[in-house]
């Protein structure tokens, strides 16, 4: 292998020249790549600003069926950037730019595939749970380590793991900031499937593809749906799926889809 | 002072020496150090395609050394499993998460934590006079270092189970028999055979031995159903490596692959 050495000012010149975040599309599926590999993906204001923006464009883009968010063979994202969380005060917190981006990230519409190798951990952990769901490698590793710095989960962390994992494994993440492994975070509920890691990307983008390809409407709808459980009481719940099925099944893609099937043919959805 | 680990990285092949010979190569906290740093050495180096683990000495490794272990009524009981965290259970992880065939040379005697590092490694080929014993059942303590995972794995539970409550000394020809370990070789051929082996493997297609030892570790806790999902990425994955490419030109050509590791 070929050792490339860069000093530290290269590094900063290739960021400012490529984007903290790449884009790159095929087949109704976007591929978003966080790009901060010296700093272990730290999620920085002006990454996550980035990334807020391109999922809000994805959002309206009709060419856009399903995302992958990705980093990198040593870092999904380490956490936040602690350097830049030093430097501010309260009123910097106060009016935060991060807290619009993070709500614009978790109120995407359209599936979200987190696909997860090396550290997953602080707003790592978090962005990754904003995803429908994860895949990771075998040496991934997650956690919500705030704690061990004297600060808190400040991105859905406290909320949102509670849900995935239930409370006994959740309380113990956040209040030791222990780490677990994939393994772990696979039989704790945290993640959906553990590969190999040089597979884990492809993985995501196939089965991001494979979603896709269905009906807009209905996928959406389920999205919304699911994401309405953990909210509502039961017969609430239930009677939201079932306002949600009577106007997918009004959708012209709906009667496409059944037809399709029976007449053992692809179906040809056209978001309608 | 004499290095208590020798890293000699030849040809692709990165031999670990044990040498404490005046201790049997027991573990002091200096030599632990020594090793896994030897080992991240190795992870970060990428001409290595093959490690060979072996001992200095009459002894391969007599694991922990006691007398680091002093009682000392004053200050209570160690906590022995600090040092499991620290350094036996990484070198343990390191070891079966190297991407690449472990040879473990056992030249003569491994006991206690040595024997179980032995035993984590992929091919272990023991001296005709090495042995190996589950000493921990002698002091009151549990194997350690990995050992009450592989034994069973190793030799099932029945024996498992009395090797480590009986501490019996087993030979490196009992060990062999009972498929603790791959083979034995006589003493005078012994170290001249297990290089030549770590040799040949640092020539072969270690990308794709690297996969074969990560399905086979999956294994022993997967399902059938899984294992077949886990054997279909990888060898998607070897597929795509360039030593298959290699491998296939070279036997429709008939002509001797030179295999790159990647």
């Amino acid at each position: 292998m070929i050792q490339i050495k860069i000093t530290t000012s290269e590094i900063t010149m290739l960021e400012d020249l490529n984007n903290l975040v790449i884009r790159s599309q095929a087949d109704r599926v976007l591929t978003l790549t966080l790009n901060r590999p010296h700093a272990l993906n730290a999620l920085n204001t002006a990454l996550l600003m980035e990334l807020a923006g391109l999922l809000r464009s994805a959002d309206k883009d009709d060419t856009v069926g399903a995302v992958v968010i990705t980093g990198n063979q040593k870092a999904f994202a380490a956490g936040a950037d602690v350097k830049e969380m030093a430097s501010m005060n309260a009123t910097d917190l106060h009016r935060d730019p991060r807290v619009q981006a993070w709500a614009d990230i978790g109120r995407f519409k359209k599936p979200v595939i987190a696909a997860v190798n090396g550290f997953c951990l602080g707003g790592g952990c978090e962005l990754a749970m904003c995803a429908d769901y994860i895949i990771a490698g075998h040496q991934a590793s997650f956690g919500q380590p705030e704690v061990k710095l004297g600060i808190m989960p400040g991105a859905g962390g406290t909320q949102r793991l509670i849900r995935l994992v239930g409370p006994a494994k959740a309380r113990q993440m956040m209040l030791t900031g222990a780490t677990i492994n994939a393994k772990q975070a696979l039989s704790a509920g945290l993640i959906a499937e553990v590969t190999a890691a040089e597979i884990v990307l492809e993985k995501a983008q196939a089965q991001a593809k494979q979603i896709a390809h269905y009906a807009p409407i209905a996928v959406a709808a389920i999205k919304d749906c699911y994401n309405q459980a953990l909210d509502l009481e039961l017969q609430q719940g239930l009677a939201y799926e079932r306002r949600s099925y009577c106007v997918v099944s009004s959708s012209e893609d709906r009667n496409e889809g059944i037809d399709a099937f029976l007449n053992k043919r692809h179906p040809v959805y056209k978001n309608r | 002072m004499e290095q208590s680990i020798i890293l000699d990285i030849n040809k692709g092949v990165a031999q670990i020496t044990l040498n404490r010979p005046q201790s049997l190569n027991s573990f002091n906290t200096e030599m632990q150090e020594s090793l896994l740093s030897a080992l991240k050495t190795i992870t970060r180096d990428d001409s290595v395609r093959c490690v060979l683990i072996t001992g200095n000495g009459r002894g391969f490794c007599a694991g922990q050394d006691l007398s680091d272990r002093q009682q000392d009524d004053s200050s209570g009981p160690p906590d022995l499993g600090d040092t499991l965290e620290k350094y036996y259970n990484k070198v343990i992880r390191g070891i079966q998460t190297m991407d690449m065939p472990v040879v473990c040379a056992v030249n003569g005697v491994a006991a206690g934590a040595g024997a179980n590092i032995a035993l984590a490694c992929d091919i272990v080929i023991a001296a005709e006079s090495a042995s190996f014993i589950q000493a921990f059942c002698r002091l009151g303590l549990v194997p350690d270092a990995g050992g009450t995972w592989m034994l069973p794995r190793l030799v099932g539970m029945a024996k498992a189970k009395a090797l480590s409550m009986l501490g019996d000394k087993v030979s490196a020809t009992d060990a062999e028999r009972m498929g603790m370990i791959y083979a034995v070789k006589p003493d005078d051929e012994f170290l001249h055979h297990t290089q030549e082996l770590a040799r040949h493997l640092a020539t072969q297609p270690t990308y794709g031995l690297g996969l074969i030892k990560r399905a086979l570790n999956e294994s022993l806790d997967n399902d059938l159903d899984t294992q077949l999902d886990v054997e279909r990425d990888y060898q998607r994955l070897a597929a795509r490596s360039e030593d298959y490419k290699i491998g296939v030109n070279a036997f429709l050509n008939k002509t001797k692959p030179v295999f790159k590791g990647r």
